[in-house]
């Protein structure tokens, strides 16, 4: 009997065996796990290097089988870039919040995307600051409180979100951008489906990816899970539209 | 035993070039030799200058706040470097382009008609290499024949064709300070 | 003759970087260094190594971190207000023990100041920048000759001690020229990448983790400790002057860099009055040459510091000699370099004839 049973879920070999300090019902690890098992199915664990962010994936680097490296806020990108060229047959990916991402890091992101050197971004897109308490963001929604709105976010004193995905994809440089969602089973199969495409842009050399996650963060939010997914589908998606925002030829 | 100078005059009289040319002049000899331009905005400004030192042993200042003489293609570049020039130091002057005769009686002072010189020889283009001439008719860091030696590293291919009218500009340099 | 070839400063330092075996350049543009990115964009490619214009020098330091994680040799350069950009990057690189090279042509400050030569950096590369308990070795050649020569020690001592290793020059140094011969080539293939390297684990049964980040107080602590161990080893074992014509100096200045070098002419004038100068001039500022110094207590008069700041190197000075000593000081700012007379000058006002 024992050899009929088929294998349907697994942990990925390129995660560490550990559990990880996110908040209960936070997305994070659902997008971690997404980065193991194509790390994994795609055979990259010897060649991996993940650069990780200054926020809640800060210790990141903990969680998996491959190299990595602790940037400073915002400059993943810059670091990736040095660390690719030094190496340019190795898969280099960042994995950052919006925070970092969008606000300290926005020239560093714009300008790696520009180049379009086959350099890989997860992108966490949740709203807020989760790890210094929930304080805006650049992509907090209008009308969203947070520590630092307190009465939510205006036009008028906090200025609007980002759209970071649709802002890249008018770069020549980029050669896959795609907006997903972690919020559901259906949303996190086309995620990973992104994320494949993601990598393979780089693996296959074409050039600069990188994958927005729609993401939650119940804390911050103050919501339970439940309601931090129902959240993302009904406020954050109409502003944050899913999709494939530049895709060249090639990437598949 | 060191000797040194800075040459000043407009950008593209050829007064970098003049200096380099006599820095790599004394390196070929086996000389110690540093070349220091003014560089920046003030280069931008309208006047260049450079100061050359070439001397037996290693240098210790490269940066001539009181130099042994000065070329000066420009009344700007007379004006400033005038008054610095060390006690009895050598103040050589293109005459075509600067009227005016140095108020200091200490100096050596050599007016001449550098512009016009050149432009006897076939283009004013030339008058860097009469002035240098002078110069070295004055004193002599280096021989002549290295400074031929360096032109040919600076004049190849199309532009070796010049090396011969630039020998002949320095030597009507020399030969100006020596009739004298 | 010899193999010297006449170079500018800012073109030399980067081609003694190559022969250092540097073969990764990332920057941006600043005055008085541009000859340097400029030189390696047109250089690196033809040794097989790579130049990269970063966005900015946030940006490039950055790219620098990741370089060095990787294992190889790696540099920046840069000036007085980009290099301040670059002091969060360069705390990461030395909280991250990994080695790199950052050259600062240092100029007039603070904020934009202008582009003329200037020593006013001196506290940034010295005593940190950035944040945290940290120290870099900083070489301060005072000759493009030095400078190319201290290129290779500049490398090999990011290699050995796994530190951030400043080379600070000033515009004098860069846009100058002087005969220059490279004497040691650094055969990369020799170069082993080291085993702490984030290159991808390649069948190794581990992964590499490079962080600055330590959460735990104890845990941060214990890792200062050795950071610590580190420096103070490089203290015992590095620290370097020349001293110039101190055999039987009553006096001596104190400078480093181009001050230094023309102090020098000041030495020889002096003695040609017959004052009996010499000079002291640390060519590593961090480790301070202090033993060196302090063997001169009892046996000068008195010491004048010369510098291109104010008060920042002459601060060193006090710390190592107290009052051992009359402790004189000279300085100018703003990018105006003193002539050879001017310091003898001030010599002579604070010290007297010197007699």
């Amino acid at each position: 009997m024992a050899e009929q049973m088929k294998v349907i879920y697994e942990r990925p070999t390129s995660w560490a065996n550990k559990v990880t300090h996110y908040c209960p019902g936070c997305t994070h690890g659902v997008a971690h796990r997404l980065v193991a098992e194509l790390v994994d199915e795609m055979g990259l664990v010897d060649k991996t290097i993940g650069v990780w962010p200054v926020g809640c994936a800060v210790l990141g680097y903990d969680y998996f089988n491959f190299d990595s490296v602790e940037a400073a806020h915002g400059r993943a990108p810059a670091m990736a870039t040095g660390i690719k060229v030094t190496n340019p047959d190795n898969f280099v990916f960042t994995y950052q919040g919006d925070g970092d991402l969008a606000s300290i890091g926005m020239a560093e992101i714009v300008h790696a995307a520009a180049r379009g050197w086959p350099i890989t971004v997860i992108f966490i897109n949740n709203g807020n600051y989760g790890m210094t308490g929930g304080q805006m963001a650049p992509t907090t929604l209008l009308g969203q409180k947070t520590t630092t709105s307190p009465l939510g976010r205006t036009p008028q004193a906090n200025g609007f979100p980002i759209r970071v995905a649709e802002m890249l994809a008018q770069l020549d440089g980029p050669a896959y951008i795609a907006r997903v969602s972690l919020d559901s089973p259906v949303n996190i199969r086309k995620a990973k489906s992104a994320m494949r495409k993601a990598f393979n842009a780089q693996v296959r050399g074409i050039g600069f990816s990188l994958v927005e996650c729609l993401s939650t963060c119940p804390t911050n939010w103050k919501l339970t899970p439940v309601e931090s997914m129902e959240r993302v589908r009904k406020e954050v998606m109409p502003y944050f539209p899913l999709g494939e925002f530049k895709v060249v030829e090639g990437v598949l | 035993m060191e000797h040194n100078v800075v040459i000043a005059g407009f950008g593209g009289q050829g007064v970098m070039l003049i200096g380099e040319l006599l820095a790599r002049a004394g390196m070929e000899e086996g000389k110690e030799v540093t070349w220091l331009p003014s560089y920046g905005p003030e280069q931008r400004g309208g006047t260049a200058n450079c100061a050359v030192v070439v001397a037996d042993e290693p240098i210790a200042s490269p940066l001539l706040t009181e130099p042994q003489a000065a070329i000066v293609f420009n009344r700007q570049s007379f004006d400033k470097f005038e008054p610095v020039i060390e006690k009895g130091g050598l103040l050589v002057i293109d005459s075509t382009l600067i009227d005016r005769k140095a108020s200091r009686a200490d100096l050596d002072v050599v007016y001449i008609p550098a512009t016009d010189i050149a432009t006897e020889l076939g283009n004013s283009k030339f008058t860097n290499m009469v002035l240098l001439g002078a110069y070295l008719g004055k004193v002599n860091p280096i021989s002549i024949a290295s400074v031929h030696g360096a032109l040919s590293v600076f004049l190849t291919g199309k532009k070796a064709a010049l090396i011969e009218v630039n020998k002949k500009a320095l030597q009507a340099g020399v030969d100006f300070v020596n009739k004298k | 003759m010899s193999d010297k070839v006449l170079m500018k400063g800012a073109e030399a330092l980067a081609e003694g970087a190559i022969q250092a075996g540097c073969r990764y350049y990332f920057g941006y543009p600043i005055t008085p260094q541009n000859e340097t990115p400029e030189y390696m964009s047109r250089r690196l490619p033809e040794v097989g190594g790579r130049f990269v214009q970063a966005e900015s020098e946030v940006a490039s330091i950055n790219m620098v971190y990741g370089a060095a994680c990787a294992g190889v040799r790696v540099m920046t350069s840069s000036s007085s207000p980009g290099i301040s950009l670059m002091q969060e990057g360069i705390s990461y690189i030395s909280g991250s023990n990994v080695p790199c090279v950052v050259m600062n042509a240092m100029r007039g400050g603070p904020g934009l100041g202008n582009i003329a030569p200037a020593q006013a950096d001196y506290f940034q590369a010295v005593k940190g920048g950035g944040n945290g308990d940290y120290k870099r070795i900083v070489l301060a050649p005072s000759s493009i000759q030095e400078g190319v020569d201290l290129f290779v020690d500049a490398f090999e001592l990011a290699d050995k001690y796994r530190m951030v290793v400043m080379v600070i020059v000033d515009g004098l140094i860069g846009q100058m020229m002087e005969p220059v011969e490279f004497k040691t080539r650094i055969d990369v293939s020799t170069l082993k990448t080291p085993e702490w390297a984030t290159v991808g684990r390649h069948g190794r049964d581990h992964a590499n983790i490079i962080t600055s980040l330590t959460l735990d107080a104890a845990g941060l602590e214990q890792w200062n400790l050795k950071l610590q161990a580190k420096y103070a080893q490089v203290e015992q074992a590095e620290s370097r002057i020349e001293e110039y014509q101190m055999d039987d100096a009553d006096y001596a200045i104190i400078a480093y860099g181009t001050m230094a070098r023309i102090a020098k002419t000041t030495v020889r004038v002096a003695r040609d009055k017959g004052i009996k100068l010499g000079l002291l001039r640390p060519i590593t500022v961090w480790p301070f040459p202090a033993k060196q110094m302090q063997a001169y207590v009892g046996k000068l008069k008195g010491t004048l510091t010369v510098e291109l700041a104010y008060r920042q190197l002459f601060e060193d000075v006090q710390l190592t000699l107290c009052d051992k000593m009359p402790l004189g000081w000279y300085g100018r700012g703003g990018g105006v370099v003193p002539g050879p007379q001017e310091i003898l000058a001030a010599f002579e006002e604070q010290f007297g004839k010197g007699r």
